[in-house]
């Protein structure tokens, strides 16, 4: 699975309020809603610069502080469908793959924003076509990517029944 | 195997399990709040389910917006109080609940060698009672509540053992404020953090539930405690009719440890936590003379019978600062009761304080005391991101209940020994 987009640069442990402030998580449901509020806090106009199929890139701790799955679901609801970073928070690792959001840990350094990217999913290499340069990730166990694929964990086991691990 | 890895290993039916590997564990316990489980009671429609698992083993506690706040916030608490209704799982109404993390342990719903997953980050908080615990998403909920199962990879692991005794007006919120310092807000990220030594084996239940509660400040998966007889004497109390013994095989010799560290307590003075990290802990001396606007006392984190007592002892000597609004927040219906029946009510009240209901509320800039531009809070909660208590401009910083109390007489960030006679 190849993904190719454009990279949003953000720095080290960017938490889920950043991501989407907790006073509106508790607003709507509506995700759509919700994703003209992303990343506002560090960028109020950042909902504006997102077009479909961009790529979030980020330093260590990406997703760190709450348990809101509210933070990949806006991320996955601006047309997101991948976030590469240094580093993950727990939490926001299960929780993205679960709501089937792709992630990627590699090292981010030389990718800033604008960059061009082409990421293939099962690989892990990171193609910088902008700088042509390429980085190499670790690919993500084979459940993971699988549930991520099936669009999330509640429709991964309506398939399987169980997690095939 | 660690103690983490022994629960996991027992829950996944596997004999033994080690750091990265992948398991499929059973649940004992499920929590969701009216945050978090409206997504996932829509996940769990979504998936077409018709019953629960087990009603008696999922729990939903409506506390952060609680007494709902707005429309909004009773519509998302009303799905909570439907579901309930309609599938026997627990439900934790206001006048007869509390903050989950506080309400749990005290409704004896929390034992040792447990594995409990909720949807809200500070599920780890129950891990002081020895039980792995975690936070998951609403996702992972609406997969458990279904099938009473859990994905898990096994946590590499972090020792820390606490040695030396603690000074005075040191609790167990400087202990974990100066770990989260030392290691830093990403320093046992995946990580398990077992909390040994001396120096815990003498902490009180509630400044281990304090510690257990901020591991994930650190970045931890869970932290835990190894049972013991305050342990023991705790869960008499909370869960008389459950038989819980200490036939606890421990750490094996063979354990082993990603890293381990070893922290003298004694010399650790009262911390507290410049914004915008809880990882910024630095002794309260070096904050003396910041000017606050609003002090907080409550929380999953310090919002028990003891933090009360704790607050109050400094209250007494004196009213609040006219330029500071200073609010308490019992963290259950039963601290409540508990801080009224020793008094300890009169004491806020006559000092000048608020009394908000138990609720989540400011710490996440909720209700109950939002801030504005450039006001600054001290607070005994576990967070002090940007705008986590208000506006974006808005400064938190994080102390134990004696130094917010402290800081509330004062005016500014002050050290408890400023206010005694």
């Amino acid at each position: 699975m190849v993904l190719k987009g454009q990279a949003h640069k953000f720095g080290d442990d960017i938490n889920t309020d950043y991501i989407i402030s907790g006073k509106y998580k508790f607003k709507t449901l509506d995700m759509k809603e919700l994703a003209s509020h992303l990343m506002e806090d560090l960028d109020p106009q950042f909902s504006q610069k997102v077009r479909p199929g961009d790529i979030l890139v980020a330093g260590k701790n990406f997703g760190c502080g709450s348990s809101r799955e509210q933070a990949p679901l806006v991320i996955k609801s601006a047309g997101i469908p991948l976030v590469i970073a240094r580093s993950f928070a727990r939490i926001f690792f299960r929780n993205a793959l679960n709501v089937g959001l792709f992630l990627l840990e590699a090292d981010t350094e030389s990718i800033s924003g604008g960059d061009l990217l082409e990421v293939n999913l099962t690989t892990g290499i990171i193609r910088n076509l902008s700088r042509g340069s390429q980085t190499s990730a670790q690919p993500l166990p084979e459940f993971l990517v699988e549930i991520a694929r099936e669009g999330g964990v509640v429709a991964y086991l309506r398939k399987y029944g169980q997690f095939k691990i | 195997m660690n103690l983490t890895e022994k629960i996991l290993a027992r829950h996944s039916g596997r004999r033994k399990v080690a750091p990265g590997e992948f398991i499929e564990a059973s649940v004992d316990l499920i929590l969701a709040n009216d945050v978090t489980a409206p997504l996932a009671i829509a996940e769990f429609e979504k998936a077409g389910a018709r019953k629960v698992f087990d009603p008696d083993r999922i729990v939903l506690v409506p506390d952060h917006f609680t007494p709902c706040k707005d429309i909004r916030s009773a519509e998302m608490v009303k799905k909570l109080r439907e579901f309930s209704r309609r599938y026997g799982v627990r439900f934790y109404e206001i006048g007869r609940a509390g903050i989950e993390h506080a309400l749990l342990p005290e409704e004896g719903l929390i034992l040792p060698g447990e594995l409990i997953i909720g949807a809200d980050s500070h599920t780890c908080t129950y891990g002081a009672l020895g039980a792995f615990s975690t936070g998951v998403g609403s996702t992972d909920v609406a997969a458990a509540m279904i099938s009473g199962r859990v994905w898990l990879k096994v946590p590499e692991a972090m020792k820390l053992v606490y040695t030396g005794r603690r000074q005075p007006w040191v609790g167990g919120k400087d202990l974990i404020l100066y770990t989260i310092g030392l290691i830093g807000v990403d320093g046992a990220r995946y990580q398990t953090m077992e909390l040994t030594g001396p120096a815990i084996d003498s902490l009180p239940m509630d400044d281990r539930f304090t510690m257990c509660n901020m591991v994930i400040e650190a970045g931890a998966k869970n932290g835990i405690i190894l049972p013991d007889t305050i342990t023991l004497s705790y869960l008499t109390e909370v869960a008389p009719q459950k038989k819980v013994t200490l036939d606890w095989p421990g750490c094996e010799a063979d354990a082993t440890w990603k890293k381990c560290l070893e922290i003298d307590v004694s010399l650790i003075e009262p911390q507290v936590a410049a914004p915008p990290l809880p990882s910024n802990s630095r002794s309260v001396r070096e904050f003396a003379g910041q000017r606050i606007d609003q002090v907080v006392i409550g929380s999953c984190t310090n919002g028990r019978l003891s933090d009360l007592r704790r607050a109050a002892a400094i209250f007494r000597y004196g009213s609040v600062h006219p330029e500071v609004r200073a609010i308490i927040i019992p963290a259950t219906q039963k601290i409540y009761q508990q801080a009224m029946a020793e008094g300890l009510m009169d004491i806020f009240l006559k000092a000048g304080c608020v009394i908000s209901p138990p609720t989540c509320g400011p710490c996440l800039g909720g209700h109950m005391g939002v801030l504005g531009k450039n006001e600054v809070a001290i607070a005994t909660t576990n967070r002090n991101f940007i705008g986590r208590m208000g506006d974006t401009s808005s400064q938190v910083y994080l102390a134990n209940p004696e130094v917010a109390a402290a800081s509330a007489l004062k005016g500014r960030i002050a050290h408890p020994e400023e206010v005694l006679p």
